[in-house]
């Protein structure tokens, strides 16, 4: 039986070349998601795609049947990110999510229903009620919710849960350049040395243990989180769809075991096994489960 | 009325450290209850009811105003307690609560429209059309801007909004953006955000081993030391790692944020405070750093012009600092 929980991928969150993100998307129109983030989240300097760019891969994915988000910056600083901003806001068809409360204000404004993405913290029912009020349709919430906590929201009527499902976790943002540090580098003039490292820098403990991963400014998990076998604790939640992170390798086939484990055609554990084989790092679950993010899944 | 200018606003993390900070000097201070309901929720730490109301008579009874931290977001079981907290900050008489969830907000807003409401840095609002957002729907009168932004994106950010911004001066240096930050419950599950606490004491461990001393946080070697350095606070963000080869403090040294020749600047730009950070610290730290900080204000408030952050003040700060080491942050563009 098909599921009615829909399959979404997040946007890009790594720094790809050109070339790569084009073939990479082309390849998305196939793929069993229902709904594809598009545009540069993390960093204001990655520019191998501009907004038109965008736009083109949005059309392209919007004519084979995909619903598609353009995606705003989580960490909006200067005049040029409110400009880039408001580009989006205005781009037309395409829904937009917002990942910060600035990006709220102008879609509130235009009287624009949109997506309110993890970062906008929203971690109890007032505040997802305002949210509803604003005109967000869904939400994804903070990644570091429990199943627990997820299942004792109320979610007002019509509004969509996205949980994230599978990929690294976005933990930190900040306005330093983590890379660029690593390379003695100034943020300002970085050398786009990120396009170097196309599923991150991994940052190990001095035992040796991938604990977290640097992409940019973001800094996310070490480990992979994973939910593929968690798909039958659904049932009795608010969620609606899951988030699929983009890595560089084996995507087709992470979203190919998540929509055969939700249609119920591969057991849970078996699905988990099936993915290790695509995983770039040790797979966690932590956060579902209402501990550190980092435990190791137990199937 | 007319908008404060340079306020001097000063950790008060126990009775004693919030005199401290006013009888050397602070305008106002900042404190918490003794629970998740802010930021800084370290045991022994914070107020509870009767500290609350000896510390709001012995700050009004001088003239200075107390502020209370409700800044971390509550969940849909313990809703109703964060709530309790800001009828509490409202009884009490405080003079403003610094909040971060929206929806505690319109609740404080709806039922104590009096209650004058800051925006916490805990908020993540890093530009104008964040800030005027809550500045709109919440009546918000002030703003803590996280340390991301450089002096000249927070003098685009004050010329356009009606909000005041308060910055922050001394202290701690978080790198992350605060509020969206989840290393710590990453590691050992409790959240700054949920929990109020970023590498919380019960996850810590120290450990002598033949290698040198290691600070853990829930089991990850966060830093190991060898014998002639000091051992910091497991802080995870300001450990040693290693990437490609090379270990090093990945992501921040160890050392504070100290803007004290930016103050020039800060009063040109017509920011309404300046936060000292620090609440976990003692009021020993509290009567120094409030001492050098309430000079210099007095200093460029006489003569913008003229001011020189003078070495004495610069060495007081330094002796009080992380790892004896300061920095101007994002503040200054080069840092990134």
């Amino acid at each position: 039986m098909t599921s009615a929980i829909k399959l979404t991928l997040g946007s890009l969150l790594y720094y790809w070349p050109r070339q790569t993100v084009l073939s990479f998307y082309q390849q998305v129109e196939n793929w069993a998601v229902d709904t594809v983030y598009l545009g540069e989240t993390v960093c204001s300097r990655r520019h191998e795609l501009r907004l038109d760019d965008w736009l083109g891969i949005a059309e392209r994915l919007n004519s084979a049947g995909k619903e598609v988000v353009l995606a705003t910056q989580t960490l909006i600083e200067s005049e040029s990110d409110l400009k880039a901003l408001r580009k989006i806001v205005d781009n037309g068809p395409f829904r937009v999510e917002a990942n910060e409360f600035g990006a709220v204000r102008l879609l509130f404004e235009e009287g624009m229903p949109f997506v309110a993405g993890s970062a906008l913290n929203v971690y109890n029912p007032d505040t997802l009620a305002l949210l509803a009020s604003w005109g967000a349709v869904r939400w994804i919430p903070p990644v570091e919710m429990s199943c627990t906590m997820l299942a004792a929201m109320p979610v007002p009527a019509a509004m969509e849960t996205e949980v994230f499902a599978y990929g690294r976790l976005p933990l930190a943002f900040s306005s330093r350049c983590f890379t660029a540090r690593h390379y003695n580098l100034q943020k300002d003039a970085c050398q786009f040395r990120c396009i170097d490292h196309p599923d991150g820098l991994t940052m190990n403990t001095r035992e040796g243990e991938g604990f977290l991963t640097i992409n940019g400014t973001q800094t996310q998990s070490g480990k992979v989180h994973s939910l593929v076998h968690h798909l039958g604790e659904l049932v009795g939640t608010p969620v609606t769809a899951l988030r699929l992170s983009p890595q560089r390798q084996g995507m087709a086939e992470v979203v190919a075991t998540f929509r055969a484990a939700l249609d119920g055609e591969l057991p849970a554990a078996q699905a988990a096994t099936q993915l290790a084989t695509y995983l770039p790092a040790p797979a966690c679950d932590g956060y579902w489960l209402g501990t550190a993010g980092l435990n190791p899944v137990t199937v | 009325m007319p908008k404060p200018l340079l306020e001097l606003i000063c950790p008060a993390g126990s009775l004693p450290a919030l005199k401290s900070a006013i009888d050397h000097g602070a305008d106002g201070v900042y404190l918490g209850l003794k629970d998740n309901t802010n930021a800084r929720n370290f045991s022994g730490l914070n107020f509870d009811a009767k500290a609350l109301a000896e510390g709001i008579r012995y700050a009004h009874a001088r003239n200075r105003k107390v502020l209370m931290a409700l800044n971390t977001f509550p969940q849909p079981a313990t809703l109703k307690r964060w709530q309790q907290a800001v009828d509490t900050a409202a009884s009490a008489g405080l003079d403003a609560i610094i909040l971060a969830d929206p929806g505690l907000m319109a609740y404080a807003q709806k039922h104590h429209p009096q209650l004058r409401l800051h925006l916490s840095v805990q908020g993540s609002a890093t530009n104008y059309e964040a800030i005027n957002f809550y500045h709109e729907h919440f009546g918000i009168q002030r703003a803590v801007v996280p340390r991301v932004l450089s002096l000249q994106q927070v003098e685009n950010v004050v010329r356009h909004t009606p909000v005041e911004i308060e910055l922050f001066g001394f202290g701690g240096l978080c790198v992350m953006v605060e509020g969206r930050c989840l290393l710590s419950s990453y590691a050992c599950g409790d959240s700054p955000n949920t929990f109020g606490a970023c590498s919380p004491g019960h996850a810590v461990r120290w450990q002598q081993t033949p290698k040198g001393m290691e600070t853990r946080l829930n089991g990850v070697l966060i830093d190991r030391y060898a014998d002639h350095e000091k051992a910091g606070y497991p802080t995870l963000c300001k450990g040693r790692f290693e990437v490609q080869g090379e270990t090093y403090y990945a992501l921040e040294e160890p050392t504070s944020l100290n803007t004290l020749e930016m103050l020039p600047d800060m009063h040109r730009l017509g920011i309404a405070a300046i936060k000292i950070e620090g609440r976990q610290r003692s009021p020993a730290y509290v009567a120094q750093v409030t001492q050098v900080w309430r000079a210099a204000i007095d200093a460029v408030k006489r003569n913008p012009q003229g001011f020189k952050a003078q070495p004495a003040w610069l060495a007081q700060l330094d002796k009080v600092s992380e790892g004896s080491m300061h920095t101007l942050g994002a503040y200054y563009r080069p840092w990134k």
